[in-house]
């Protein structure tokens, strides 16, 4: 069995592990540097991020102001010093971007320009129309390649870490083009791998969102944080759940209900359309539960109108918007309102890091959704995320940099055999069973099913319970699966049914941590525990893995200048 | 529900040296892209079945095929439109890997030999602030920087169908994406990778590659503009050989 070699090897190649590669590049121009992705790196889901990226950039706008607001939508759960380095580097990663070639809109002057978003007392989100991650992704891949030295394994699918006496020392990565499983060695690893939004039937996430990264980090026992934490967007189309961008509330769009209200009124008056995502998407739900939603064979839904705008703004600024509302629901935003409902969008939990990136596991960092630093705490603003890609993906990438030229690789009888324990579990416990019955799409359905009745917007400890059974009764019967693709080259129905297996331990970790959290803060809303409690629950939620399923530890909440007080807007 | 025959031109190279046709009945609506078909047919009755896909809103790029010898993107085409029934092959003029999933070698390469960065003599540090550009100015380029790299255009092409040394259309629109940015100096450096092969002199004005493109970049136009450019700049080295004006 060949090993692959280098000093640092990035898991994902969207915002945050492209940015981090060019920041390892700063550190040392000769690193032997490799980007590993299941896709090419143009299609990681970056490339859906339609809104915008928050930064500072204007004189009416402050430092203070971006913590405050960041703060205060994390339900003050985000860690202050995190949020803090991350808002004083926004502006300068942001204008990086731009001497990279980012394509953002403009104001007349020339000048970068900044739209309104949802939990943003002013106007700071920074965009280029309304493909702010298409077009971020695609200048950050573009300018990567200037790089000799930034390596790409193209669509390999990484299956495991390596650990070698408490150290990460490398992946198990699966050559999807031939089938090969290889060690892929590295002085410093590096995991960018996004969310799992797929763990949920109705979600804006890509087929690829497989929250692959945060299960390696469990599985090699790095605590994941935060994990209850799932963000709904409150605006996604009926029946696909493609994302209708928070921008256009930004822009000005209006909610209406049934009875033609801008039903907001009665949930957060202080902010309307521009309020966060955790109230705005509750809000939606209670207008459904009193009857005053619209209602189709996709279920219930709002209005989105945006024909006040005009035609003209709207193919300025939401072009894209115009675009999927007209193919995917027959709706022409510029005449008619646009139904919407709340849809899985984001994961504000992920692997526990420090500001750098690195993680309790020697040798292991990650940024960006996969990772928690955390600036989001119990639920993330819009535009805050792809900020955070620059900003952490930046820092991680120049640590991880510095780690790989500390230390040497280690590539020993014991990897070897570990890397070969992985092969043969995939071979024999996937590729050459034939006695598997289970259906790859039948199992993920119903733990779609089940995360979303139990473990969905609204939770309760006998939802949460039932739901944790029936994960546990699925992962029991994961062990009887069936692949119908023997083959070796290309296989997805193999890569499927890895992903499967990976969504099922870190549902089993949302779910967990959902159940033990007995209060409602931000994203996390418990019909049993309706108020925060920051007696008990001002504090972070560690999962590891144990025997029995996660095990859940506590980790404080850095504070510095923005004491915990209600969150009223 | 209403049921549908696709037809899936598939290739097992580990079982069989050829490529076959195989036909899934599958049933459908009317808000069913083609890519849920295929879909379908995974998850419920062929898991085998090899094919790219990820956003479903035609914006990464991953899921075109030949769909009744078009060119497209499978997430952005309707079942109801092909009432006959469909045929979903892998796209023309690369090599199959597997069943839908082609080669993307050739073409990742030649979008990196274009040089698609920003080069200038001088950088400006970071902490002196952004570059201006007026709204005018990023319009210039703009419709040139959706390309989503799906590739469809190099399966529509002619030239490249002929002689697959021809840098291609998404290529010359990244280049020209880049040449057409006040923000950027290197234009003479992708001229000599663009001009130093004559596939662009052998492009027609065909333009089926601006057909094709599902985000309207129009690559045709880039490459009729880059030849105008190639063009000026030999007559004006001739006329000045010691430098353009």
């Amino acid at each position: 069995m060949d090993a692959l070699k280098c000093d640092l090897l990035i898991v994902g190649g969207g915002a945050a592990g492209l940015r981090a590669a060019v920041a390892a590049v700063g550190v040392q121009p000769d690193l032997d540097i490799v980007v590993v992705s299941k896709v090419y790196p143009m299609r990681s889901h970056t490339v859906s991020a339609e809104g915008g990226t928050a930064a500072v950039l204007r004189d009416y706008d402050s430092h203070d102001l971006h913590c405050f607001d960041t703060i205060r939508g994390s339900d003050y759960l985000a860690d202050q010093d995190a949020v803090e380095l991350f808002v004083d580097t926004a502006p300068k990663e942001v204008l990086q971007l731009e001497h990279w070639g980012c394509p953002w809109s403009r104001d007349r002057d020339g000048r970068i320009s900044v739209r309104a978003f949802g939990g943003m007392s002013v106007k700071r989100t920074v965009f280029a129309s309304d493909k702010t991650g298409f077009h971020m992704l695609h200048s950050l891949f573009q300018h990567s390649l200037r790089f000799a030295r930034i390596r790409r394994f193209d669509e390999w699918f990484v299956t495991s870490l390596l650990v070698d006496d408490g150290k990460c020392v490398g992946v198990t990565g699966l050559d999807l083009a031939t089938g090969r499983i290889q060690p892929i060695l590295a002085k410093s690893v590096m995991l960018c791998t996004g969310g799992g939004g797929k763990i949920f039937p109705f979600t804006t996430n890509g087929n690829i969102k497989t929250g692959d990264g945060m299960a390696m980090a469990y599985r090699a026992g790095a605590p994941l944080k935060d994990m209850e934490f799932v963000q709904y967007h409150p605006t996604g189309l009926p029946g696909t759940g493609i994302l209708i961008t928070e921008a256009s509330r930004g822009e000005g769009g209006y909610l209406f209900n049934r009875e033609g209200e801008r039903f907001l009124e009665r949930y957060i008056p202080g902010k309307m359309e521009l309020g966060p995502r955790d109230i705005l998407s509750r809000a939606i739900i209670s207008e459904r539960q009193a009857g005053r939603a619209f209602e189709d064979r996709h279920g219930e839904y709002v209005h989105l109108d945006l024909t006040h705008l005009g035609e003209k703004v709207i193919n300025e600024k939401l072009p894209f918007v115009r675009e999927l509302a007209s193919k995917y629901v027959g709706i022409d935003p510029v005449y008619q309102p646009i139904p919407v409902r709340p849809v899985v969008h984001y994961m504000m939990g992920g692997v526990s890091t420090a500001n750098d990136g690195s993680t309790p596991l020697e040798g292991l960092y990650a940024a960006g959704e996969v990772a928690c630093v955390t600036i989001n705490g119990a639920n993330r603003l819009g535009s805050n995320s792809l900020t955070e890609c620059l900003v952490f993906g930046g820092f991680a990438g120049e640590a991880a940099a510095r780690h790989a030229q500390s230390t040497g690789l280690v590539d020993s009888g014991r990897v070897r055999a570990a890397a070969r324990k992985e092969e043969q579990r995939i071979e024999q416990g996937f590729l050459h069973r034939e006695d598997g019955t289970e259906r790859i799409s039948g199992l993920r359905g119903e733990m779609q099913t089940a995360m979303e009745k139990g473990c969905g917007v609204y939770r309760t400890r006998d939802s949460l319970l039932e739901t944790t059974r029936e994960l546990a009764e699925l992962r029991e019967r994961f062990a009887d699966v069936r692949i119908d693709d023997r083959g070796k080259v290309f296989n997805t129905d193999l890569v499927a049914a890895l992903e499967l297996d990976f969504m099922l331990d870190v549902a089993r970790c949302i779910a967990g941590a959902a159940l033990t959290r007995e209060e409602s803060r931000g994203a996390q809303a418990r019909v049993d525990f309706p108020e925060r409690d920051d007696e008990q629950f001002l504090h972070h939620q560690l999962s590891l893995i144990s025997e029995e399923g996660p095990r859940l530890e506590t980790q404080p909440v850095t504070i510095t200048r923005w004491a915990p007080e209600e969150r009223k807007y | 529900m209403n049921k549908i025959d696709i037809t899936v031109i598939r290739y097992d190279p580990e079982n069989s040296p050829a490529p076959f046709e195989q036909t899934y009945t599958i049933p459908y609506d009317d808000e069913m892209v083609v890519l849920d078909g295929l879909n379908y047919i995974k998850d419920h009755v062929d898991g085998s079945l090899s094919y790219r896909w990820s956003c479903r809103m035609g914006v990464c790029g991953s899921c075109g095929m030949m769909v009744n010898g078009e060119a497209k993107l499978t997430c952005a085409v309707f079942l109801k439109d092909y009432p006959q029934g469909v045929q979903v092959g892998p796209l023309d003029h690369f090599p199959v890997i597997r069943d839908l999933v082609i080669e993307m070698d050739d073409f990742m390469d030649k979008l990196r030999a274009v040089k698609p960065w920003m080069i200038r003599e001088q950088e400006k540090p970071v902490e002196e602030g952004e570059y201006l550009q007026s709204p005018e100015e990023l319009q210039l380029f703009r419709q040139f920087s959706m390309c989503i790299n799906c590739a469809l255009c190099y399966a529509a092409c002619p030239v490249y169908a002929a002689d697959q040394t021809f840098i291609g259309p998404a290529a010359i629109a990244l280049a020209h994406r880049y040449d057409m940015d006040s923000r950027e100096e290197g234009q003479d450096q992708r001229a000599k990778v663009i001009g130093s092969h004559e596939g662009i002199w052998e492009c027609s004005f065909v333009g089926e590659c601006s057909v094709v493109c599902p985000k309207h970049v129009d690559p045709a136009a880039a490459i009729q503009r880059s030849k105008v450019q190639l063009t000026k700049d030999h007559i004006l080295g001739m006329l000045w050989p010691w430098g353009k004006s």
